[in-house]
This record gives C-alpha cells, sequence and structure tokens, in this order.
C-alpha cells in the first residue's frame, strides 16, 4: 500500500459546519411555508376585524350592498357562490365522471384497435401503437383543458356561450317560465353560462383524480367479477366505481373548492348583481366576484369590510379544501389496504 | 480518528509474534449483541478481517451475514431502532465510541452494494465522486484513469468517460462502482454479494478483480454463493440461525482459513450447510 | 364471447341437458347488453362533448386571436378607447416580469422546503404538517393571494407596484414547486442515496451532489407547471399591480413602485369594452397567453420525462 498521503480524510470543519447548516436552512424552510399559511390567514382575519365588531353576524344574513349609504351585507353572494358552484359541480362531476371511465376502462385503445383488427391493419410495426398513442392524446387534452387560464375562459363564455344559450334560455323561459328555475330571461350575464363555463374548468380535477381512483383499484377485483360472469358495466358501476368511491369522492370536494373560489370567469359572466334568485337566468355575484370587482376602487373602509368578505370565502374554502384533502389520503391508504 | 495515518503503526518488526499478528488484523469484529428494535438480529460473532486478505461471510439466508458486513462500516446506523452492543476495532479504535463521527468511518472503508449502484452523471464523475468528496488536490484525472484501471473497466470506457454510467451493463456498472470506491484508497472493501445480480461471465470477472485487488486493499465479502468463497476467499466465517429464543438471531457458528473450513468443518451446522443439505 | 350455435329442437341428454344454449348468443335483445351497448355510447358521447369546450376555445383563439395578430402588438402600447392600432408590449413585459418575481421568491423555499421534507422521517410532525399546508395551499383561491398581498405590500408600500404582483403569484407557485420537488428526490433511487452515504458524504453532501442533481429535471418540471399557471392568473393582479399603459422601463429608469400592465389584466379590462379594437386585441392577448401558458407545460412535460427513477 502506497505511504504518500492518504486521499480519504474525515469531514473538514467547513464540510461539517455546512451539513449542520444547510440541515437547519432547509427545516426553517418548511417551516416558513407553514407560517406563511398561517399568516395570511392571520393577516385577512386582522384586516377584517374592525369590520367584523362594526357589522357583526348582519353581514353574512343582509341582502343589500349600498356602499353610499354605508350598508354591507353578503348573503347574496355567499347564496350566489353556493348555487353555482354546486350547480357546476353536478355538471363536472356527471362529465368529469364520465370521461373518467372513459379513461380507465381504455374504450379508445378497445374502439382503435378492432378498428385497426378489422382492416388488417394491427400487427403492422407503425399502427400497433395507435390505440395507445390515442389514449395518451386524449389524456393529454383533458389536462390540456385545465391549463387554459380563466380569464380565457371568461373572454371565451361572454362571445360564445353567451350568444349560444341565450336563444335556448329565453325559449325555456317563454314557455316554463312558471318553473322558478326558468324565472327571468338571459339577458346577458347570468348564473347558466358562468356554471357550464365553471363545470367545464372543473372537470379536468375530478377526470384525472377519479382516473387515478378507477387505475388503483386491483385488477383481481374485476377478474373476480368477470369470473362470476358480469358485464363489462355491471363490473364498473358494481364493482370498480363503489371502491373508488372514496377517492372519487376526495377529488369532487377537491374540485368543490376550486369551484367556490374561481373568479375571473366569474367575475366575467356572472353577471355582478347583488340579488338572490333561483333562476338559472338571472344574474347572480359571488364572493370571488365581488372582491375582484370592489377592490381595486376601494377606499379604506370598503376594504375593511371587503376584507370580512375574503376572510369569509377564505372560511369557506379552506374547510372544504381540508375535508378534500383528508379524505383523499384516507383513500388511498384504503385502497393500498385492498392490495 | 481524525489524527491517525495509515500505515504507521509505530511497531516495526522488532516485537514479532503478537505485534505482526496484531498489525495484520485491519478490522476485529467483536459483535455481541446487535438488535434492531426489539428484534436480536446478530449475537456473539467476533471476526478478524486481516490485511491483505480476502474475508468471506457465508450462511444461509437470514443469517445476518449483511448486517456483520454493515456493521463494519456503520451503515447499520441509519436504520431505525438499530442498537449495537460490542466494538469494532479499526486499527486498534472503536468506530462505535462515541466520539466517532461515523460519516469520518465511511471515508476510510468503502463499500460496494448487491445491486450496482452508479450516480446518475458521467463515467468519470462517478470514480471522481470520492476524490471531490475528501477535496482531493491532486490531478483527478489521474487518479480516474488509475482506479478505472485497477477496476479492470479502463480500457472498455476510456474513450467514453462522458457517457452516463447507467448506459453500462450490470457487470461493467458494479467495475465501475469497485472503480469508485478504490479511487480514494481506502483501506478496506466491504462487498455485500457483489456478483449476485450479474451473470456468469461478469461474476468471474469480478472475482479475478478481487484476486487481483487484495494486493492492495483488504476485502470483506458476503456471499451465498459457496463455489465463490471457495474460489476466492482467504478465511471464511459461517454465521447460521439460532431460533431457540423464539426469533432469528444470527451467530458465527465457526472461523477460519477457508482451506480448513470446507474440507474439514469443525461444526456439525458447517458440515450440514457445505454439504448442501440447507441454503 | 363467441357464439356458440345450438341445435334447435332436440333435448340432448348428458352434461349440457337443460342448459338454455341459445342463451349464450350475444345478442342485443339482452337487457343487460343492451344496458352496456348504450352507457358505452353514453359515456363516449359525454367524453366527446367534453372536449368540445377545449377545441372551441381554441378556434376562437386562433380565429379572432390569429386575425390581429402582428409583430406591432409586441412593441406598442395599449390604445385608448375609440383609438385604432395598438398593442400590449408592456403586458407582454410586465406578465414576465412579474412571473420572475414569483419564481425568484417561490423557486429557492420550495426547494429547501423540499429537501426537507424528502429526508425527514416518518415521525416527523413539521414534516407532516408542512406537506399538509402545501396540499391545502395548493387549492387557495387566487383572489385571497391577491388580497393577502393587497394587505401585505400595497398597503405597506402605499402604492401598486409589480412586486406586490409577484408576491401573490409566488403564494400560487410554491405549493407546486415544493410539492413536485419532494416527489422528485424522493423518486431518486435509493441505492444512490445508498451509495453516497457508503462513501462517506455527509447528509447536506448527499443531497447537493447526488439528490438534487438527479432530481433536476423532476424538479424543473415542477417550477414549469408553475410558472404556467402564474402566467394565467389575473384575479391576484388585478389589485395588486393593477394595470398600465406604459412601459415599466422608460427613458432608461426602472420604475418599481407603479401599476404594472399584464396579459392576463388586459384580457379582462378589454373584454368587458364596447370598444371592438379593444375587444380584438384581448382576443389577441388571450392567443399570445395560451401559447407561453402551453410553451411552459410542454416544457415541463418533457423534462418530466429525462428524470430518472429506479
Amino acid at each position: 500500500m502506497s505511504h504518500e498521503t492518504p486521499i480519504a480524510r474525515p469531514p473538514s470543519r467547513g464540510q461539517l459546519l455546512a451539513d449542520a447548516a444547510f440541515r437547519r436552512l432547509s427545516q426553517l424552510s418548511a417551516a416558513l411555508v407553514l407560517a406563511v399559511v398561517a399568516f395570511i390567514v392571520l393577516r385577512i382575519a386582522f384586516a377584517a376585524a374592525p369590520a367584523v365588531r362594526e357589522h357583526g353576524l348582519d353581514f353574512l344574513t343582509g341582502r343589500v350592498w349600498d356602499p353610499n349609504k354605508g350598508r354591507y351585507a353578503i348573503l347574496p353572494e355567499i347564496w350566489g357562490t353556493l348555487y353555482t358552484s354546486a350547480l357546476a359541480l353536478v355538471l363536472g362531476t356527471a362529465f368529469g365522471g364520465a370521461v373518467a371511465i372513459f379513461l380507465s376502462e381504455g374504450f379508445l385503445a378497445q374502439a382503435t384497435y378492432r378498428v385497426l383488427r378489422a382492416s388488417g391493419l394491427a400487427l403492422r410495426p407503425g399502427w400497433s401503437k395507435l390505440p395507445d398513442l390515442l389514449e395518451v392524446t386524449l389524456k393529454n387534452l383533458v389536462s390540456l383543458l385545465a391549463a387554459i387560464p380563466s380569464v380565457v375562459y371568461g373572454l371565451w363564455g361572454l362571445f360564445v356561450v353567451i350568444p349560444l344559450v341565450r336563444p335556448a334560455c329565453n325559449w325555456l323561459h317563454l314557455k316554463m317560465g312558471w318553473l322558478p328555475l326558468f324565472g327571468t330571461d338571459l339577458s346577458g350575464p347570468g348564473v347558466l353560462p358562468a356554471v357550464i363555463v365553471l363545470a367545464i374548468m372543473i372537470l379536468p380535477t375530478i377526470t384525472a383524480i377519479s382516473t387515478d381512483a378507477l387505475l388503483a383499484v386491483p385488477s383481481k377485483l374485476r377478474m373476480a367479477a368477470y369470473g362470476l360472469g358480469a358485464t363489462r358495466w355491471e363490473t364498473v358501476l358494481g364493482v370498480i366505481v363503489p371502491t373508488a368511491s372514496r377517492g372519487i369522492f376526495g377529488g369532487v370536494v377537491l374540485a368543490f373548492g376550486r369551484a367556490l373560489g374561481e373568479t375571473m370567469a366569474l367575475a366575467m359572466l356572472v353577471g355582478n348583481a347583488n340579488q338572490i334568485s333561483v333562476s338559472l337566468f338571472s344574474p347572480a355575484n359571488t364572493l370571488a366576484a365581488l372582491l375582484a370587482n370592489a377592490f381595486p376602487e376601494a377606499g379604506p373602509r370598503q376594504v375593511g369590510v371587503l376584507m370580512y368578505a375574503a376572510l369569509v370565502l377564505l372560511g369557506i374554502t379552506l374547510a372544504v379544501n381540508v375535508i378534500g384533502s383528508i379524505l383523499l389520503q384516507r383513500a388511498s391508504a384504503a385502497v393500498e389496504g385492498a392490495r | 480518528m481524525r489524527n491517525s495515518h495509515p500505515g504507521h503503526n509505530g511497531n516495526g518488526s522488532a516485537n514479532g509474534g503478537a505485534a505482526t499478528r496484531a498489525a495484520d488484523v485491519v478490522i476485529d469484529c467483536n459483535i455481541r449483541e446487535l438488535y434492531y428494535g426489539e428484534f436480536m438480529a446478530v449475537r456473539d460473532t467476533v471476526i478478524p478481517v486481516k490485511r491483505n486478505t480476502i474475508t468471506a461471510f457465508i450462511g444461509p439466508s437470514g443469517c445476518g451475514k449483511s448486517t456483520v458486513l454493515r456493521c463494519l462500516n456503520r451503515m447499520n446506523d441509519l436504520v431505525r431502532g438499530f442498537r449495537f452492543e460490542g466494538q469494532v476495532l479499526f486499527r486498534g479504535k472503536d468506530i462505535y465510541a462515541r466520539s466517532i463521527d461515523p460519516v469520518a468511518v465511511r471515508r476510510y472503508i468503502g463499500m460496494v452494494f448487491q445491486q450496482p449502484n452508479p450516480f446518475a452523471t458521467s463515467i468519470f464523475n462517478n470514480v471522481a465522486f470520492g476524490l471531490r468528496l475528501n477535496r482531493y488536490k491532486g490531478s483527478v484525472a489521474e487518479r480516474v484513469e488509475k482506479a478505472l484501471r485497477g477496476a479492470v473497466l479502463w480500457d472498455e470506457v476510456k474513450d467514453k468517460l462522458d457517457a452516463s454510467g447507467l448506459s453500462l451493463s450490470g457487470g461493467q456498472q458494479q467495475r465501475l462502482c469497485i472503480a469508485r470506491a478504490i479511487a480514494t484508497e481506502p483501506e478496506v472493501l466491504l462487498m455485500d454479494e457483489p456478483c449476485s445480480a450479474l451473470d456468469p461471465i461478469a461474476t468471474r470477472k469480478i472475482e479475478e478483480l478481487m484476486l487481483e485487488l487484495k494486493t492492495r486493499y483488504t476485502i470483506a465479502i458476503v456471499t451465498h454463493n459457496l463455489q465463490q468463497a471457495m474460489r476466492v476467499a482467504d478465511q471464511t466465517g459461517f454465521l447460521y440461525v439460532d431460533t431457540k429464543q423464539g426469533g432469528r438471531t444470527g451467530y458465527l457458528v465457526e472461523f477460519g482459513p477457508s482451506k480448513e473450513l470446507f474440507e474439514a468443518p469443525r461444526e456439525q451446522h458447517t458440515k450440514e450447510y457445505i454439504s448442501g443439505e440447507f441454503s | 364471447m363467441d357464439a356458440i350455435t345450438s341445435v334447435p329442437g332436440s333435448a340432448p341428454q348428458g352434461p349440457f341437458a337443460g342448459v338454455d344454449l341459445d342463451g349464450l348468443e350475444r345478442s342485443l335483445r339482452r337487457p343487460r347488453t343492451l344496458m352496456g351497448v348504450l352507457l358505452s355510447g353514453l359515456v363516449s358521447a359525454m367524453t366527446l362533448l367534453a372536449l368540445v369546450p377545449l377545441f372551441s376555445v381554441l378556434f376562437m383563439l386562433a380565429w379572432r386571436g390569429g386575425k390581429k395578430l402582428s409583430l406591432s402588438l409586441f412593441t406598442q402600447l395599449p390604445p385608448a378607447p375609440l383609438e385604432a392600432g395598438g398593442g400590449f408590449g408592456n403586458a407582454i413585459v410586465g406578465t414576465l416580469f412579474m412571473v420572475g418575481i414569483a419564481t425568484v421568491i417561490s423557486v429557492p423555499v420550495g426547494i429547501l422546503s423540499a429537501t426537507h421534507l424528502a429526508q425527514a422521517g416518518r415521525e416527523s410532525r413539521l414534516a407532516a404538517a408542512v406537506r399538509f399546508a402545501g396540499k391545502v395551499l395548493t387549492g387557495f383561491p387566487s383572489i385571497l393571494a391577491g388580497v393577502f398581498a393587497y394587505g401585505a405590500v400595497v398597503l405597506v408600500t402605499g402604492t401598486f407596484s409589480p412586486v406586490a404582483g409577484g408576491v401573490a403569484l409566488s403564494i400560487l407557485m410554491l405549493p407546486t414547486v415544493m410539492l413536485t420537488a419532494e416527489d422528485a428526490i424522493r423518486a431518486v433511487p435509493a441505492r444512490m442515496k445508498e451509495a453516497a452515504i457508503g462513501m462517506g458524504a455527509t447528509p447536506t453532501q448527499t443531497t447537493w451532489m447526488v439528490l438534487l442533481p438527479t432530481a433536476l429535471p423532476g424538479i424543473l418540471t415542477g417550477v414549469m407547471l408553475a410558472v404556467a399557471r402564474a402566467a394565467g392568473e389575473t384575479a391576484p393582479l388585478i389589485f395588486t399591480a393593477l394595470f398600465s399603459n406604459y412601459w415599466i422601463l422608460s427613458h432608461g429608469r426602472l420604475n418599481l413602485m407603479q401599476p404594472t400592465a399584464s396579459l392576463a389584466v388586459l384580457i379582462y379590462n378589454f373584454a368587458g369594452m364596447p370598444f371592438e379594437n379593444q375587444v380584438e386585441l384581448a382576443w389577441a392577448a388571450a392567443l399570445v397567453l395560451v401559447l407561453l401558458v402551453l410553451a411552459a407545460n410542454l416544457a415541463g412535460q418533457g423534462l418530466s420525462r429525462r428524470q430518472i427513477t429506479s
């Protein structure tokens, strides 16, 4: 063995100091993230405190928003937020779930394969990859829906959706106006266009989480069902979806949280009218849209009130998001057990 | 540990006998009891690892041979609940003493793992890793070439030192890992079933490499391949599992020169294992 | 299931006696089969329908936005009402600038936190809490990020500014960067980490010399995705950076503490205006914005494919 100076040496003091320092730094950084979340909540709460003291709970139950008279209340906005989000959730879950089943069952790949086989191309080198390629493309297209900025959806909603649905809505109002759902006519922005666009925006979330949940179901359950003579759809609806239901539900709750906090598309499409109505065609307002519209020109007094509204929105979305996250965590733990 | 120099024992050859024997033993491993949490994994295992020899640990699966090997460079510290009673003397110092930094220990004792694990960087950077870690001030390129030659990999990769280490075959990756380990010229090289993930031809190459490396390094290897131990090891230790206490605790059954152990084993368990009655 | 033609009429003795072999045939007259076909059709139709908005949006962007596309859009300032022409060069610069500020704030904090999360043991309550906070922050309404930045920066500095906008955007970027980086670091094969430790690297050396370089593609993916999101956000900017009709850099001086334009806010403002020119510009700006966002997304996805996992 050579007797020259050894290459190996213990860690130098610099290296040890750097190690301790970096570990402490990264720990502080992680704690910082926690602190930021807490700070955000506290900052908004603090800024809202004066308005809370002044207006109390009447703020949440009153209906009048009149800056000139100094009367503020956000019940119409709370109603609008919950109403639009709930409707969008129903629509978004229906379509999002359908797309999730379509993706997880591989219908497109199957159909493509059948076509290829019928036309004799199935085994040729270039063509055999086509079914999987189409599936991946489909998945990417759905996630593309999520990539489009909210304000672009608002723009599209204004110039495409509203003109598109207006004739049909007014016809419905004419013929079935006695139904409170169709009680008013659609003059422009309103609940329905906003709900349609909102549903499109939350669909990718529901689809992504639901597809993962459906794919996570162990294939042995599927085999068991087929072995008992179940059809494909009996298996999907009777076994796979129920097993994945906790994950799907978690995804739905998270999507609900997104819908509640969605701002721009709604600010542009919902009509910004401070009223409560069940009609799908009437304009309404949401908490987020109210903040978007009122904040830029708010004087100091108004800012306090708006902070109160922001606090309410924060409370609702935080609660929904926390519940959704917990549900998803429990769901994935449960599926692990089924493996 | 921080002040000791390699190679200088201060004894010279004047003392003869005992001192030479003592100087011969690079690592004196004395495990009384080793626990993972509540579970006693190994007990009563004393193995002296002699300089410039290959010492093999053999035994059935689950007997703790990898655990014992990992004691020698304190890799077991990474397992939660690890508790060690005994001592491991490296050049006369107990590496499990409170004042010893395990990171420093691992600088002097290299390890090659069962699965080849080169880093996701170039072949050159892989071998240079240890040099950079130890702030080597000399010519890194020279040392890299020396290590690659030492691992009998230089001719195969000298034209593609920038290629990713992961692009090599399994056997080549393992030789790369060996080159990486010997680049800093550690005193001891620990090898944990280094050939079990490789094909027979690659295995043969690595065994030849081991025989060559032992002239410069001290090697301890774990293997489940009896023929391999017979081929390369100077000393062999056979470990077996004691199930009397209800758990599976490994312990050293027999240790000695390989020839003796394989041709004339003293213990009954050893005889049975070598004759293939269980594996 | 292949159809087995049954032998009509005869009643054979033997193993299949009593079994109605007609029943093995696949037929639409059977309710279960019919149901299956209808449901498949329904689900396929709904999927197609769900994609229609995507194609509609892309089409409108290409058509109405493309009509107006020209180089002058990038060099000119927004026009006044009833004015013709104009562009949104300052808005593009503003968006890039504010996203840049947000990146500078969120990426170091996100990656540093991720290194801690990745190496924290299972018992670390801090790590669990931070991870949970990150997940909750992912769904944080963007308008509230703006509200917070308004209170924390605008009110404190006394003016609207791109810094306030950047701070608001960084809150939205942080969870994505942090959680993706943690996943990327965890995805580094454990054996590489073991190799580094076996060579006597300190935990920090292992992180910097092995984990971060190997996880880099995955980390960058997270950054690109976060950038894509931040570039498209409007609500956080409406009352933090407001809007401006001027360049941020004028007469060679960079004035940071003033309202700043951004693509997203421009689209919002111009969409509702009753002037044709403004609306056309809004569409063009939307096209540019979507292209920017798509480019960032694709870059991110391309990077994720180079991530090395075991």
